[in-house]
């Protein structure tokens, strides 16, 4: 049996039991609709495979098999990040919403509607159609992204939420992760109407295995802020799209931080349609192998098709005993999109000489009036800013933090809320502190 | 007191001799000026003595008040009351000056089983030091270094001196790229520092920063050995016959 049947059996596999999962609930006409597009979409494209360029650097074999691979769920009894923050609770335990523990949706404030999958799916019209499945199915040109698709097509759970006003507190989306062999699929719309603004937070394994999309549609002259951390489960895997549809002089800013994790895509799919709009991207990503495999791969594509907008990247990875970085970045400047401007950056800092980082920037320009730059590297710790610090009587090692979180706070500091970025630092510095 | 006997130094990469027998004994209180022609070791003596990498010691011993400084890690080099002024102060990007201070001083009293200062402490502290080396707010916010003028550099290395309160003070050429008032302007903040419990061994290579940090004895180094002794009169010579001069007269 060729490589080629088995990866169409396996997706075929996988479509069987989707549906049979969706099978036992009500869907109305609009998202019956969007999953047979995006099944159709999926057949299309297939599942990734080895052969893919696209996945030249992380092997998508764990992401794409029928079943999960085992994953024991991280214990800890330290507060977990975001805890101290006054939020809007949205639990998903092994991809499944959890109504008791999550604080009442009908009650989320002035300016903000949010109602689950699951409930909306029930309906034969929905706001949503126009975003469900549409930023996705948008994004699959000119590279497929055949795992949201599957999202698409699979996905019972998720949340929309519609932001009309400039909503202070944020919206907190909780992952947990019970199961030894929880398969989670979470797809979120957010729709932020002219002018309006909300922080989204997510944080948490997710599952044994997560395939997250969240697809945000950003109205002129709105705000989308989202900060994530990935959990501290070591043999979790998981494949997070998000994909961004930005109007005039709107802003989106996402953070993600990732510790631990066996395997990680995080691909983030950016368009800008209107003028004047900003996206700034950031990521830390820490790993090290000695307590488990790391593989952590950040996959970026935005697309300047509007003018005067500003794009920037700042992906950051500490990396030690064994463990792998991977960046993919893209930016695209249409014809016509003048005055763009386009800033990239990925940096790796090995702890050793064992670990490895893969990075594929790249740059595609149509239009004559741009300012686009891109930048990668791969280091070591600075021994004479080392010395430095030791001389002042910083031990070695407190020394070696020190300028490993230095290096991660150019990503931070991307966050805008110092009380979010606070709280990313002290997870940063926990990592740092326990590393071996 | 800082006692160095028949050290000898080479470099750990090549097979080359740096310093070949260096004696030296700065008495406690006293500050002594190491002059020398370029290459003459100066810079590697005080690197040797920091504990900085990349040198082999292949003979000798170098102590602080009977303990043995090349044993010793860098950092608790600097708990025993070593502090180095750096030639070239390095830039660290990420971690403001505010930060690595309080980093310093922390660490430092952790070594030695002191507590460590409380945030409000360490801010009185660190204003009152600040403001006597011209050195604003804006400067303790930026990343250490980062953007600093040459002055600034040197001053916020005396900031770091007047803050940890060493007992042995090394300055490597501390003057090189100062202009005439910002140089009188750190050693003001030297002088400042001058107490019957502190030392310092001031490098240089010009006798000029010897006019406003006065030495009580000056050395000569040359070819990796002090060639000679003598008082701040010493540098004068330097200063109109050029170390050809001395070195001639020594040989």
């Amino acid at each position: 049996m060729g490589a080629q049947q088995q990866e169409s059996d396996a997706l075929e596999a996988r479509l069987a039991r989707c549906r049979e999962d969706l099978a036992q609930y009500k869907a109305g006409a609009w998202i019956r609709k969007a999953r047979e597009e995006a099944e159709a979409r999926l057949r299309a494209m297939g599942l990734p495979g080895r052969r893919d360029e696209y996945w030249r650097f992380t092997r998508p074999d764990l992401l794409a098999a029928p079943e999960p691979a085992a994953a024991e769920p991280f214990e800890t009894d330290e507060a977990l990040v975001f805890d101290e923050i006054d939020r809007l609770k949205i639990v998903f335990t092994d991809g499944r919403f959890d109504p008791r523990a999550s604080d009442d949706l009908t009650k989320a404030g002035v300016g903000i509607e949010i109602i689950t999958l699951l409930e909306a799916a029930e309906a034969d019209l929905h706001w949503a159609q126009d975003i469900f499945g549409r930023l996705e199915a948008a994004g699959q040109s000119p590279v497929p992204r055949p795992l949201a698709a599957l999202n698409t097509a699979c996905a019972r759970n998720g949340v929309l939420i519609r932001v009309t006003g400039k909503v202070a507190r944020p919206v907190s989306l909780i992952y947990r992760h019970y199961h030894t062999h929880s398969d989670a699929m979470l797809h979120h719309v957010v729709r932020l109407e002219e002018g309006a603004s909300l922080t989204l937070l997510e944080n948490g394994p997710g599952g044994a295995r997560f395939n997250s999309v969240l697809e945000v549609d950003v109205a002129d002259g709105a705000a989308f802020d989202h900060v994530r951390a990935q959990g501290r489960d070591h043999d979790r895997v998981a494949a997070t799209h998000l994909f961004a549809r930005l109007g005039a002089k709107s802003a989106l800013r996402s953070f993600t931080l990732t510790a631990n994790g066996r395997l990680t895509r995080n691909e983030a799919v950016v368009t800008f349609t209107g003028d004047d709009a900003l996206a700034h991207l950031a990521g830390a990503a820490v790993g090290d192998g000695n307590s488990g495999d790391f593989h952590h791969d950040d996959t970026i594509f935005i697309t300047h098709g509007a003018e005067r907008c500003e794009s920037r990247q700042v992906f950051k990875k500490v990396l030690m005993n064994g463990a792998v970085g991977v960046f993919q970045g893209k930016i695209l400047v249409r014809q016509g999109a003048q005055k763009t401007d386009g800033y990239q950056m990925s940096q790796a800092l090995m702890l050793d000489g064992d670990s490895q980082f893969l990075a594929k920037p790249e740059l595609e320009i149509y239009a004559d009036d741009v300012a686009c730059s891109h930048g990668s590297t791969t280091g070591a710790i600075d021994e004479e800013a080392l010395f430095y610090l030791r001389s002042r009587g910083v031990p070695r090692k407190d020394a070696e933090n020190l300028l490993v979180l230095a290096f991660l706070e150019g990503a931070v500091e991307e966050i805008a809320d110092e009380v979010i970025a606070d709280d990313i630092r002290l997870r940063l510095q926990g990592w740092v502190e326990r590393r071996g | 007191m800082l006692e160095i006997k028949n050290l000898h130094v080479k470099l750990e990469e090549e097979d080359k001799e740096i310093l070949k027998g260096v004696d030296l004994t700065v008495p406690t209180g006293a500050v002594h000026a190491i002059m020398g022609p370029n290459g003459s070791g100066k810079s590697t003596l005080s690197y040797v003595l920091a504990g900085r990498e990349g040198y082999e010691v292949t003979e000798g011993s170098a102590t602080l008040d009977g303990v043995d400084l090349l044993e010793l890690e860098p950092e608790e080099r600097a708990a025993e009351g070593l502090f180095l002024a750096f030639q070239y102060p390095v830039e660290i990007p990420g971690v403001s000056n505010m930060n690595f201070l309080r980093t310093a001083v922390n660490a430092q009293r952790k070594l030695r089983g002191e507590p460590e200062l409380s945030a409000t402490e360490f801010l009185k502290l660190v204003r009152e030091k600040a403001k006597e080396l011209n050195i604003d707010a804006e400067m303790l916010k930026r990343p250490v270094n980062m953007g600093f003028s040459g002055g600034e550099k040197k001053r916020n290395e005396i900031l770091q001196m007047a803050i940890l309160e060493p007992k042995m003070c090394i300055l490597d050429e501390t003057d090189s790229g100062l202009d005439v008032d910002a140089m009188k302007l750190v050693a003001r903040g030297v002088n400042a520092l001058r107490s019957p419990g502190r030392s310092f061994l001031v490098i240089t290579h010009y006798q000029r920063l010897l006019d406003h940090i006065v030495p009580d004895v000056v050395h000569i180094m040359a070819d990796g050995r002090i060639v000679r002794t003598g008082g701040p009169e010493l540098a004068r010579e330097v200063e109109e016959n050029g170390y050809a001069g001395i070195l001639e007269e020594v040989a």
